[in-house]
């Protein structure tokens, strides 16, 4: 059995153990140590498993299907690892912090989304990889439903609208991926290999009008499971009413799955496809509706976990705007802005969560002067929040600024086109984010305390999870090269295609 | 030993199961359950040995029966599904005992048996006679087991409803063999493709006779326009009764259809374009009118049986536009698809007879709360349910997915849309059901009594459903017919 396929199946195996009866947070914080601390140990053999950095490691694969050839396989690139290492994190940090009133549900839930994230990220094959997606959005779903905040009719409203986008995202993201499996099948018997599919892709590229077809086609699946604009409308309410830990592995790993998809299969398989001139503009269309649109609905939102749903859905616009790019800086700082968002978000997640319990509303009115009770607490939402709206020093800045720089260069620096527009468009939502997030940050810590509201600092074992995501939030801001550095197949891939 | 000899032996079991229940009053019903389902294991055990000895059938009955892969797969399921429902029986035998007048249901143990061997002989079928004589076997059967639970009232309207549609239907498929005859002058299915491929031969008659067979044919599986009857009868019928009628008769109808279709498109056929548009239009047309009233459901049991239609819809679609890229012929994939459908299908009423036993009703709000009073038959529920919704990883979406790449490589979009919006649409009743398992306000919280071999059993079942979604290879080279060619890639 492969490393890698212990690591995906791990928190399943973990998750079934707790519903057949083994103690839930003993099992799930165990399985998430573990998961972590292998993750760890894979980053540091993926330089020499992989040839410096450019190709794929680990690799294995079980047949499970001869015609059309369906195999299970795993293997990571840097992106892949990446994104596991941000699974990893997050899943312990969201574990942790379950209280231990809390049914067996949430730790089962959670270790499934996070199965599922590893298994998505992880696999390389278009079959398993849209698979494990999938069996991640069942417990979101029924943890939304059943123990989300707010009324029974509320959260059952955002549950169904949570799985009607996400699901319908998926039925078009499957016509999608069916549609580039058969085009590059060519008649003759269908494989799903990633591998298989990006060596026919080499070798006989589709024409490029057609890529642009399939590629807009993906970017609707892919971008409704990560709230492109205008498919976005699900992500705010869903995480202002899911559960804390839900809403930390959903906001900070899960959403990544649509942005590694177009990284992972849409950009190698269909290279030309994002540059095709309708396409492109389109995407930049929404992803600027992402960064403005959704950047003034956040300044409105009168509530924390509004404030921060909505961020979330402003911040993918960068992302996005690394990947209509497709430069290689462009695409390495989306990466790294995909692993800098998944943490920060997660640790204001968990953060907003707290508060929730502890002050019982999440109202910025009502909030003020919680810095004099809890010190640390205000210190660790503050580097979640200045990560989040892009303080040098922390991981999101660093990012944010190659895809900026990336995207802005991507034409050679001749003349300022759309895609310079749209940068400089773009460099305002840093404004504001600075706006709605300083002003949350002086609603809730400063001030005067209201009267009535009280909160103490979280005590030092709940502590852990939270430092854990600043640390790893400073250091990737301080050294990015210890990211970018596995991220070489980035370019290699772009050297294979031009 | 043949394979035929299993179908003789058979025969003579249940026969005499009937006879022994009748002429020896004192015999109690664990022994009634226990020599039938005895007899009928044994039967599997002897047709695993049969079928791997490779021996023919034997001469005399040669002429009417063949014996290639698809027959042999389908004898195999026919005796899977009956050990399955007799199994059923036993579980659901509280229910039983109430609705059957004197608490007498032991024929449940022998007419199974019966349609078994009618099943098993229709999968062999190689003319329109043989398939009449075994399918009206099966249907006869289930004209009594349907109204078997007679002291419900809902029992003895699906009875009524059953006969009279069935007998009507029966008489649709005889005047469509008569026409098909008459056009073709064979009644063997390989005379029948023959024929259809020389220019003399009518294309109006063949046409009508075509659209009369298909139509009988499709009220035994459930095919829209003739779907009318399936939420009453199954919700009317005793649960085993159900899940034959929506497993083993479904597959019955679809073995028969396979032969039907196969010959009737035949390569040259001139009906061939008109059979493979009624199938895909009748097929997309199943799958919404099956999945579309089925968001509307608050009984599981007339839920299932809609579910039961629109899946009999994608069955029909993979019949009428299989590919050429799979290792599996278009007969292959529905066999394929059907034994996907077995396991999902048993394992929701088997959870479904298990909370009836236990008090509960057949509405969806009786699931309330499973997942606290027994937690593995909340999973293995839930397992199935995703599965019949067709989630990835379980064996429903592999079946599904063979269906949508026949329908792209044959360009049927109209029914490839209607095939995602009943997918689309199954999410949400399907997806229903599930949550309300798990809901936290249940009224009642007692653990449910469930016997250890019914959860062993469940638990198989559901296991069943994630080994096929994940590792389909056994299943698929079962139904290949020629060695799978390893090319080196």
């Amino acid at each position: 059995m492969s490393v890698l396929e212990i690591v995906i199946l791990l928190p399943i195996v973990a998750a079934l153990a707790i519903w057949l009866g083994a103690p839930a947070r003993a099992t799930s914080v165990g399985s998430a140590i573990l998961n972590l601390l292998i993750v760890l140990g894979l980053l540091f053999q993926f330089k020499s498993a992989s040839a410096g950095g450019a190709g794929m490691a680990f690799e294995s694969a079980r047949v499970v299907l001869d015609n059309p050839a369906i195999s299970f396989g795993v293997g990571a690139d840097g992106v892949s690892l990446i994104l596991a290492l941000l699974t990893v994190l997050v899943t312990f940090a969201a574990v942790w912090q379950i209280a231990s009133d809390k049914p067996a549900i949430y730790h089962i839930a959670s270790l499934l989304i996070a199965g599922g994230g590893l298994g998505a990220f992880l696999s390389t094959d278009v079959f398993f990889i849209y698979a494990f997606h999938e069996l991640a959005l069942i417990p979101t779903f029924l943890m939304i439903g059943l123990y989300g905040h707010g009324e029974d009719s509320h959260r059952k409203a955002v549950a169904w609208k949570t799985t009607i986008y996400l699901g319908a995202g998926s039925l078009v993201l499957l016509a999608g991926l069916a549609w580039l499996v058969l085009e590059y099948s060519g008649g003759q018997k269908l494989t799903f290999d990633l591998n298989a599919l990006r060596a026919q892709a080499a070798s006989t590229p589709l024409p490029v009008e057609k890529q642009g077809l399939i590629f807009f086609v993906l970017l609707l699946g892919f971008g409704t499971l990560v709230s492109l604009f205008p498919l976005h409308s699900w992500a705010a309410p869903a995480y202002a009413t899911a559960p804390t830990p839900v809403a930390m592995l959903h906001a900070g790993v899960l959403k990544k799955f649509g942005l590694y998809g177009l990284i992972r299969i849409a950009l190698p398989l269909l290279p030309q496809g994002a540059q095709v001139e309708w396409v492109q503009q389109a995407l930049l269309f929404m992803l600027l509706g992402n960064i403005l649109v959704i950047g003034f609905v956040t300044i409105a939102q009168r509530s924390l976990d509004q404030v921060l749903g909505n961020s979330s859905v402003m911040h993918m616009g960068y992302i996005f705007l690394g990947i209509a790019a497709g430069t290689e800086i462009a695409l390495q700082g989306a990466v790294l802005l995909m692993f800098a968002h998944g943490i920060s978000i997660a640790l204001l997640f968990a953060l907003a969560g707290r508060m929730r319990n502890q002050l019982g509303t999440l109202e910025l009115s009502k909030l003020g002067g919680l810095a004099s009770h809890a010190p640390v607490f205000t210190l660790l939402f503050a580097f979640g929040a200045f990560a989040s709206l892009g303080l040098p020093g922390l991981a999101n800045f660093a990012g944010e600024v190659m895809v900026f720089l990336g995207a802005y260069g991507s034409n050679g620096g001749h003349a300022i086109g759309p895609m310079q527009w749209t940068v400089i468009l773009a460099l305002w939502g840093v404004v504001m984010s600075a706006v709605y997030m300083l002003r949350a940050f002086r609603d809730i810590f400063q001030g005067s305390a209201n009267a009535g509201l009280f909160m103490n600092d979280p005590a030092f074992s709940q502590r852990i999870p939270l430092i854990l995501l600043a640390a790893a939030l400073l250091i990737v801001g301080c050294c990015p090269w210890l990211l970018l550095d596995l991220l070489k197949s980035l370019s290699a891939a772009k050297v294979a295609v031009m | 030993m043949s394979v035929f000899s299993v179908e003789i032996f058979l025969v003579v079991f249940g026969l005499a199961l009937l006879c022994l229940e009748a002429l020896v009053p004192t015999l109690t019903r664990r022994t009634l359950a226990g020599i039938s389902i005895g007899g009928v294991a044994l039967a599997f055990v002897l047709f695993l040995f049969a079928s791997k000895s490779g021996a023919d059938l034997p001469a005399f009955v040669q002429p009417y029966h063949q014996l290639d892969t698809l027959a042999v797969f389908y004898k195999g399921f026919a005796l899977v599904i009956t050990l399955l429902v007799l199994w059923l029986t036993v579980e659901s035998s509280a229910y039983l005992t109430k609705f059957t007048p004197g608490g007498n249901f032991s024929e449940l143990f022998s007419l199974p048996i019966l349609v078994c061997v009618g099943m098993m002989w229709m999968a062999s079928a190689k003319d329109l006679i043989t398939v009449f004589v075994s399918l009206e076997l099966v249907t006869v059967s289930f004209y009594v087991l349907v109204a078997f639970a007679r002291k419900s009232n809902l029992a003895l309207e699906a009875g009524v409803k059953y006969l009279i549609l069935g007998a009507l239907s029966t008489g649709v498929l005889v005047y469509g063999i008569a026409w098909v005859y008459g056009a073709t002058g064979a009644l063997s299915f390989e005379g029948i493709g023959t024929a259809l491929a020389l220019p003399e031969t009518s294309r109006t008659a063949a046409l009508l006779g075509a659209a009369f067979l298909l139509s009988g044919l499709g009220f035994k599986v459930a095919a829209a326009p003739f779907q009318m009857w399936v939420p009453d009868v199954y919700q009317g019928a005793p649960i085993p009764v159900t899940v034959f009628l929506s497993v083993g008769s479904k597959a019955a109808g679809f073995v028969v259809l396979t032969r039907t279709v196969e010959s009737f498109m035949a390569t040259g056929s001139v009906i061939a374009a008109e059979v493979q548009g009624l199938l895909i239009v009748g097929g997309a047309l199943t799958i919404l009118l099956g999945s579309l009233p089925a968001m509307f459901q608050t009984s599981i049991k007339r839920l299932l049986a809609y579910s039961s239609i629109s899946h009999a819809g994608y069955l029909l679609l993979a019949l009428g536009a299989g590919s050429a890229r799979f290792d599996l012929s278009s007969g292959g994939v529905v066999a394929f698809y059907l034994a996907t459908y077995l396991p999902m299908t048993v394992l929701s009423f088997l959870v479904l007879a298990i909370l009836r036993a236990n008090g509960g009703g057949e509405d969806i709000q009786d699931f309330r709360g499973l997942a606290r009073r027994s937690p593995v038959l909340a999973l293995a529920m839930t397992l199935s349910l995703a599965s019949l919704a067709g989630l990835p990883l379980t064996a429903g979406f592999m079946g599904k997915l063979f269906v949508f790449f026949g329908l792209v490589d044959q360009a049927a979009w109209g029914a490839l849309a209607c095939a995602v919006i009943g997918a689309a649409v199954g999410f949400y009743y399907y997806f229903r059901a599930i949550l309300v398992m798990y809901a936290t306000d249940a009224q009642t919280a007692e653990p449910l009594k469930v016997a250890t071999g019914t959860k062993a059993g469940a638990i198989v079942l559901a296991v069943v459903i994630v080994v096929i979604g994940v590792y389909p290879k056994p299943l698929q080279q079962l139904l290949a017919p020629v060695p799978v060619t390893v090319v080196a890639h």
